[in-house]
């Protein structure tokens, strides 16, 4: 039985701030995750919701000194339109489409998937592969957090109890590569078991890679950067002996859990297999 | 003595047209000239009303208190005394007028845990809240405490020694014919639980009428038996209690004997509230709560010559009931008379038993005990045909029931048998042999690669294609003496007012009752389907012709209807010098007022079935079903795409073509999902799959393109030869998607579902385990 | 308790409500248009899909507060106010012909997410009908005849 706590919709972003510094709120923007809370089966109801949905600082897809920046109530629908995403950052259109089905691309938004720091988060491993900054402001300030410093817990994140998310921020350095991989129960609808990004930028056949990226989600209480698994590949030309390698490596350092959709073994030897997939396409073996 | 003498291809598409009808043209199905569903054009503008779209002013709401244990003895039910409840009602178990049982077979499940009784699962009805607005249930709920003390629990159906039923069904001497085989081969294969997941959820809403009746109005599919479970826990006469069926969103068996239990619950509510009291379940409530398949395991140890003729077959089923009796005996029946598969056999022993632990009682869904069965079976035959090196499609050839055989329990084949018939159609439209070969050379080629593979390792393909086979037999209508028990009745009235209605109690919940059955008795009487009514399904007027359930709606009630309308026809007939039906019945309905033409069942021909030996005719008729599923397999994660699937039904006779390849093309689909998403884990007897996030079934992206082939092999013991379609679908899909995972990757998988993580694990056993991580 | 005002199925709705209430709710009880339907309410069926200013959305998802000043298309609204079998447009006439309806408690936000497609010039391909589809979930049909019915209509559309 769904509840109906207080919601205020603030027109401008001073009056969400003015609000925020007031006491806690729940921003709600496209509502697909928390609708879903307000009927208390699944914790506690929220108390109050603060609706973003109108306010247009939270808007647009822009480049801007090389980034590209998305606002925070960007949805999927729009990412996936989005020439500029196509463009620059083809992951994250490919993450925004294994994300629910169609009413729930129209509705979710990347704030929201951000907010809510699921560890299944779609676009979360991208962002943290693509070394993207979280922008938030308050009345206090407006600050980047880097994605790798965002998610702090299971579902808890950086964000001061007064702050709003308002533009993602992602770097486009020449000659990076960013590819990506979710495993689901099924072919829609469908959380994940294991997802994946991967980046590196290739400096030619005579050089190893530079700044290697492996992040997934659905293997730790938040989504994470598999560090040691890009020291193994850090440096290196994608050969099958790396490839190996960095499945042992990334085999050998998540913690995946078992639970109601999949089991530790499976996520710790998919997500190798991924990886492994991955490196061997950019390889060309 | 028939053949299979017509075989209809899948409806063509023809080139587009205008689409628009003109306005007050009813449509005909362009394809095949037949009628387009009579309440289509209501559930395709929203007209048509379910039950939680029904209005009745100053309804209250009620929910239900439920047992977080999953066993435990009921101590008290108290209502936090610090609260005001003068705007609410309670009702326990002390308040039941009647007696606190659901009637069903056995008498073994209360309507609601008494104080000092056990509660034997989670999620049990321990006491019910009504409330005018759903603020104050809410706000309500949380003061009702229920104080419990906890038992130990069973959760494994093996080792429970409480034995809901048994049988043994014996022919020939197993012991001998196992001796004699040249070979044997033993399998194990357990399913595990699947859920309707109908995507209307169980409502009821209850309105107390004067004197202490009550009429209940929601989803159901057999009314009789919300009927008979109300007069008994209510204290009612037959009259007091009256039944409506709402429009119904999705059955397939979950709601056969579950709405009994909720219609109780809403007129317990809407006595004490005086009020009228809906109970609409929320999706999270109707997963954690109402019935599931029943997981079963089944072990096979068969007998075959060298030429892959079975000698030997003995089966021995254990299903588990879950936490009370409720429709089990009647499922483990089912599944043991099918357990052999459709095969000829002489020495045939299969010994089932179903066992109580204590998880939510589980009940009907479509196949009812037979998918259970037929999955092991049909493995069991693809393993065999692998062992010996024969082809899955010749060893069924070799084997398939002809008509003249006899099944283990005694019973002759005589007539309508088109086992044989399906298995070539669906192989032939499927290619299955030249896909097999070319899938044979596949894998070939992937172990010649020369770099070894390890589980971390990936595989130069990415991909590898399968295609599996499958045969089953579904038997029509109730087994054995189920029919004669029920003693079916229905009408076929011409009012006053010279229209023409079917009252019955058979349920439209999608399967087109309501479409076809205007049909059947217009043919019969010699006038237009548009020409004849279909009755409310009401108890106050409609007979009880018995549940929709068993694929008996068209064979068992259809066939009693043609009766009924010949009749009709030949008493309007002859009052009227001869003339047809269509021409007088107008003037004869106002110059004799109605008629009304009432017909019950009487047995079909054949050898009783002795319900002590498991012996005669267990059926009426067979309907034969083959399935071909060709699949693909993602060696990098395990996840299977089934891609195409072919089905050849023979269903005796197709009554509306459209209709029935809709049955068959759903059956399948939940047949494909049970093979491979549709998973329950349980928690201490608790359903960790209790959310639509997590019970997961087939989306249109998981959906394999599937083409469907009708076979008619009447049956002359119905006046149409239909001998019903609903189930046999459901039979065959899954162990042909399991047999085609392992022509793709080579492992068999003997648990459903087939999940990424069994196969993986299959594929690869050595998986590296987790090493503790660098402090 | 605010007034939230928009349009269904082109007529103008006021309705006073809380602002988180569903959107689900305020269409199937406070304008009474119960072709809208709930199937899980946790926007994984898609039984409650409408069109919000001509996106499809789950109804159960989006608060009514979200839905000022906005344009909500619902089952009701698909074919002409006419009764009876006539009044069905051409999307609905190919779902009956075709015989993609069966219970029909998948058909409202089933014919909803075809609508969708069909205005954004989704064609005939099959792939593309059933990822449009992806969301809305059915158990009777196994979608064979609902992605005959729509592609069907895509085809004429040309």
């Amino acid at each position: 039985m769904p509840a109906e706590p207080p919601v205020e919709t603030p027109r401008r972003l001073s009056d969400a701030y003015a609000l925020l510094a007031g006491g806690p709120w729940t921003p709600i923007a496209g509502g697909t995750d928390l609708m879903v809370r307000i009927t208390g089966e699944l914790g506690p109801i929220p108390e109050r919701i603060l609706d973003v949905s109108r306010l247009d600082a939270l808007a647009g897809i822009d480049m801007a000194a090389g980034h590209l920046v998305l606002g925070a109530r960007t949805t999927y629908t729009e990412i996936r339109r989005s020439a500029l995403c196509r463009e620059h950052l083809p992951a994250l259109v490919e993450a925004a489409a294994t994300i629910g089905a169609a009413a729930i691309q129209n509705r979710g938004t990347l704030g929201g998937n951000i907010a809510n720091a699921s560890p299944a988060g779609d676009t979360l491993p991208v962002l943290l592969a693509a070394d993207a900054e979280i922008v938030v402001g308050s009345h206090r300030e407006e600050r980047s957090i880097a994605a790798s410093e965002f998610f702090t817990g299971y579902r808890k994140t950086a964000l001061a109890a007064d702050e709003l998310i308002l533009r993602i921020r992602l770097p486009l350095p020449a000659g990076r590569d960013l590819r990506f991989r979710k495993v689901g129960t099924r072919r829609a609808q469908a959380i994940s078991k294991v997802v994946m990004a991967a980046a590196w930028r290739d400096h030619g056949a005579a050089s190893g890679w530079s700044d290697v990226r492996v992040a997934l989600g659905s293997v730790a209480a938040t989504p994470i950067r598999a560090r040691a698994t890009e020291a193994a590949l850090e440096g290196q030309r994608p050969t099958p002996e790396v490839a190996d390698r960095a499945a042992e490596a990334l085999a050998a350092e998540i913690q995946p859990i078992d639970d109601v959709r999949s089991t530790a073994d499976y996520r710790r030897l998919v997500a190798a297999r991924i990886l492994h997939r991955i490196l061997r396409d950019a390889g060309g073996w | 003595m028939t053949r299979a003498r017509a075989v209809l291809a899948p409806t063509r598409r023809s080139a587009p047209e205008a689409l628009v009808a003109p306005p007050g043209q009813l449509t005909r199905g362009r394809a095949t000239g037949q009628p387009t569903r009579r309440e289509g054009p209501a559930k395709l503008t929203g007209e048509a009303k379910y039950a939680d779209d029904l209005v009745f002013p100053g309804a209250w709401y009620g929910l239900t208190i439920r047992s977080t244990e999953a066993h435990a003895r009921l101590l008290a039910v108290k209502k936090d005394p610090d609260v005001d409840w003068s705007s609410a009602v309670v009702v326990t178990a002390a308040d039941i007028p009647g007696q606190n049982i659901v009637a069903l077979k056995e008498a073994d499940q209360p309507v609601l845990v008494p104080v000092g009784g056990e509660i034997q699962h989670h999620a049990e009805p321990i006491a019910l809240l009504a409330a005018p607005d759903r603020e104050t249930l809410r706000r309500l709920r949380d003061h009702v405490q229920v104080e419990t003390e906890k038992l130990p629990a069973i959760f494994d159906p093996l080792a429970s020694d409480h034995v809901f039923a048994k049988y043994r069904i014996e022919r020939g001497d197993v012991a001998r014919g196992l001796d004699e085989a040249d070979f044997i081969l033993e399998g194990e294969y357990r399913v595990g639980h699947q859920e309707q997941l109908y995507i209307e959820n169980n409502a009821m809403i209850a309105v107390p009428e004067a004197d202490g009746a009550v009429t209940v109005h929601g989803s159901m599919q057999c009314p009789y038996y919300v009927h008979g479970a109300l007069m008994k826990a209510m204290a009612l006469e037959p009259k007091a209690a009256r039944v409506v069926q709402a429009e119904t969103g999705g059955g397939f068996g979950g709601k056969e004997e579950y709405p009994s239990i909720l219609a109780i619950h809403a007129a317990l509510l809407a006595r004490a509230a005086g009020k009228p009291v809906r109970m609409i379940y929320d999706r999270h409530e109707d997963l954690a709560a109402t019935t599931k398949r029943h997981p079963a395991i089944v072990r096979h140890r068969t007998g075959v010559s060298k030429d892959g003729t079975l000698v030997a077959q003995d089966i021995d089923v254990v299903m588990d009931g879950g936490a009370y009796s409720t429709l089990t005996p009647v499922v483990l029946s089912r599944g043991a008379l099918h357990a052999g598969g459709p095969y000829r056999c002489p020495n045939v022993r299969i010994i089932a038993r179903a066992t109580r632990t204590n998880t939510p009682p589980n009940g009907a869904f479509r196949g009812f005990g037979a998918p259970q069965t037929e999955f092991a079976a049909e493995t069991q035959m693809n393993r065999l045909a692998e062992a010996i090196g024969l082809s899955p499609l010749e060893i069924r050839l070799r084997n398939v029931y002809q008509i003249g055989d006899t099944t283990p329990t005694g019973q002759v084949l005589k007539e309508s048998v088109a086992g044989e018939e399906v298995l070539r159609l669906a192989a032939e439209a499927a290619e299955f042999e030249p896909l097999r070969g070319r899938t044979a050379r596949a894998r070939a080629d992937r172990r010649g690669t020369l770099v070894p593979s390890g589980p971390l390792r990936t595989d130069a393909e990415r991909t590898a294609s399968g295609i599996g086979l499958a045969l089953a037999w579904h038997g029509a209508g109730f087994t054995g003496s189920g029919e004669v028990h029920l003693a079916s009745v229905v009408s076929v009235e011409l009012t006053k007012e010279a229209r023409i209605r079917v009252l019955i109690a058979s349920t439209e919940m999608g399967q087109g009752t309501n479409t076809i059955f205007p049909m059947m008795v217009g043919e019969a009487l010699g006038v237009s389907a548009d020409a004849v009514e279909m009755a409310p399904v009401d108890t106050a007027f409609v007979p009880n012709s018995g549940p929709t359930v068993a694929s008996r709606t068209a064979m068992v009630v259809g066939g009693l209807c043609i009766q009924a309308a010949r009749r009709l026809r030949e008493t309007v007939e002859a009052r009227n010098g001869g003339k047809p039906f269509a021409e007088v019945y107008r003037a004869d309905a106002a110059a004799n007022g109605a008629t009304r033409i009432d017909q019950q069942f009487e047995p079909y021909p054949g050898e009783p079935f002795d319900d002590a030996t498991y012996t005669g005719d267990a059926y009426p008729a067979f309907g034969w079903a083959a399935a071909v599923a060709a699949v693909d397999v993602d060696l990098d994660s395990g996840e299977v795409h089934v891609r195409d699937v072919v089905a050849a039904d023979d269903v005796g006779k197709v009554i509306h073509q459209v209709l029935c390849e809709g049955q068959v093309e759903g059956g399948t689909l939940q047949s494909v999902g049970y093979a491979t998403i549709e998973e329950i884990k349980l928690d201490d007897g608790r359903y960790l799959n209790d959310r639509l996030a997590t019970y997961l079934i087939p989306t249109a992206l998981d959906a394999p393109r599937i083409s469907t082939i009708l076979v008619e092999a009447p049956y002359s013991g119905a006046p149409h030869g239909a001998k019903g379609v609903g189930e046999l679908p459901m039979d065959v899909a899954a162990p042909a998607v399991v047999a085609a995972i392992h022509d793709a990757v080579g492992v068999w998988i003997p648990d459903l579902p087939a999940t990424p993580e069994k196969i993986m694990a299959a594929l690869h056993p050595a998986t590296p385990g987790a090493r503790p991580a660098a402090s | 308790m605010t007034a939230f005002r928009f349009l269904v199925n082109g007529a103008p709705a006021e309705v006073n409500a809380p602002g988180m209430r569903r959107l689900l709710d305020v269409l199937r009880e406070d304008l009474g248009l119960t072709g809208t339907k709930e199937g899980c309410g946790e926007g994984e069926c898609g039984a409650c899909a409408v069109l919000l200013d001509g996106q499809l959305v789950d109804a159960c998802l989006v608060p009514v507060c979200q839905v000022e000043g906005g344009i909500v298309r619902t089952v009701e609204g698909l074919s002409s106010r006419a009764t009876g079998a006539g009044a069905l447009d051409d999307l609905q006439v190919a779902f009956l012909e075709a015989g993609a309806a069966q219970c029909g408690i998948c058909t409202p936000g089933m014919l909803m997410a075809a609508r969708a497609y069909l205005d954004g010039r989704g064609g005939p391909d099959e792939d593309a009908i059933r990822e449009a589809i992806a969301g809305n979930l059915c158990r009777c049909t196994g979608y064979t005849k609902i992605v005959d019915a729509i592609a069907r209509v895509a085809g004429a559309n040309g």
